[in-house]
């Protein structure tokens, strides 16, 4: 398994029966492979539209996309909307849960994945409305990027939001953020916790039982 | 029907140097004669105000292509690197601005509203320069309205007085923007006659819409 499958699957096991998700672009569009057998989850794309499913061959029509304007179909039972009522579900606490990438997470739980100044400017499209107003905000990343740890004391990017994020889901740890610090809830399968410790670039809160990634 | 204006004439209305929102999420609900057609008119110094610039070639991003724009405000230019090159170069300014805020800025002008107000951007760069208003015991940004002088709307269908009907995900930032600027000009893909739309199923009522883009007569 590579690194993003072992992420995607393990935070599919996050999502409930009956939940409503958003699946940031990138790797937190692999989690909707990976739902546990018997759960139905709701999918909202933010271009207005929850009942999302993976795209019909032959069946595409150009007013169906996803967010990066990709060929989509809709399940039945799909609703379609305008943009002010896609982000008032988002804002207004409808949305359960929210899977979305990350550039750095701090130990106070604060997220930064939307502009690398000077490098990198796509915008924050939905991602700061996003996490500012789901119930449960994950964040599904590489633990370390070109050698530095993407988990650090404060973020050196500009953040998405102040708001503490809820789960982080790495290839090497499950981390919850708390008002006591980052707890190292989980490891990836073969993963110690003095390997996770290393490859994190602060204080984690380490409980007496570690498990393994139950996937 | 003295809405139908043929496509020329609709770009026409458009000075150099107006204020454009365009409706359209990654081109998907964008109006496509409109599009070329300003292009083709080689349309300088616009405002934009569209949720993101699409791909190069596709939607609005034709613009960006033909440098119609000297400010994009915008949610998300990530996929089009033609806006970030003119952004880094200096050649268009851009305002990037959360995209439910976009949403909330362009409705708070149609519906007549002072602005909004919302929890999301507090504590970051979105911050900068704005009014903090504090609700009990909770702090939001306040955002101002978003007008424009024309807006450029793509729906499904129209009938003769200007009613729209959208489809599914091309819906996104249309009828928003249909309430929001001095004059709204609509694309279809079919034009109806009057009473073929259900009233239910009319999200832009006639009275919004200024001008329907005719059809181009076909010879031969």
């Amino acid at each position: 398994m590579d690194e993003k499958t072992l992420i995607a699957k393990r935070v599919a096991l996050e999502l409930a029966d009956g939940n409503l998700v958003n699946l940031g672009i990138g790797l937190p569009t692999l989690v909707a492979r990976y739902i546990p057998a018997g759960r139905h989850v709701f999918f909202q794309s933010e271009n207005g539209i929850i009942g999302m499913s993976g795209p019909i061959a032959g069946a595409e029509n150009p007013d169906l996309t996803d967010a990066g304007g990709n060929p989509i179909s809709a399940l039945p039972g799909a609703a379609a909307f305008d943009s002010a009522m896609s982000f008032g579900l988002i804002r207004g606490g409808h949305l359960d849960i929210t899977v979305l990438g990350g550039l750095q997470v701090d130990e106070e739980g604060r997220l930064a994945n939307w502009m690398v100044p000077g490098k990198m400017v796509p915008g924050m499209g939905g991602a700061m409305d996003l996490v500012s107003g789901a119930k449960r905000v994950i964040v599904a990343m590489q633990h370390v990027a070109k050698g530095e740890s993407k988990i650090v004391k404060r973020c050196t990017l500009p953040l998405t939001s102040v708001r503490r994020v809820d789960l982080v889901v790495t290839d090497l740890a499950v981390i919850e953020p708390t008002d006591k610090g980052l707890v190292l809830k989980e490891t990836a399968p073969g993963v110690t916790v003095e390997q996770v410790l290393a490859s994190t670039a602060c204080e984690l809160i380490v409980p007496a039982d570690v498990p393994a990634m139950a996937l | 029907m003295k809405k139908l204006i043929a496509l020329a004439d609709a770009v026409a209305l458009i000075p150099d140097g107006a204020v454009l929102m365009v409706g359209g999420f990654m081109g998907v609900g964008t109006p496509p004669r409109l599009i070329d057609e300003l292009v083709r008119q080689g349309k300088r110094d616009l405002t934009l105000i569209c949720n993101d610039t699409a791909l190069p070639g596709k939607g609005v991003g034709k613009l960006i292509g033909a440098k119609a724009f000297r400010r994009v405000i915008a949610s998300h230019i990530g996929l089009n690197p033609e806006t970030q090159r003119q952004m880094i170069a200096g050649e268009t300014e851009v305002e990037l601005v959360p995209q439910g805020t976009l949403a909330e800025r362009v409705r708070a002008a149609g519906f007549g509203l002072g602005g909004v107000l919302t929890p999301t951007g507090v504590g970051t760069v979105v911050e900068e320069g704005k009014q903090t208003v504090e609700v009990d015991g909770k702090v939001f940004l306040l955002e101002k309205p978003l007008k424009a002088d024309f807006a450029l709307i793509n729906a499904k269908r129209a009938d003769y007085y200007g009613n729209l009907e959208y489809a599914l995900t091309a819906r996104n930032f249309n009828p928003l923007m249909a309430m929001a600027a001095e004059t709204v000009i609509a694309e279809a893909e079919d034009i109806v006659p009057v009473g073929v739309i259900p009233p239910d199923a009319v999200a832009t009522p006639n009275v919004l819409v200024d001008y329907i883009v005719a059809k181009e007569r076909r010879h031969g």
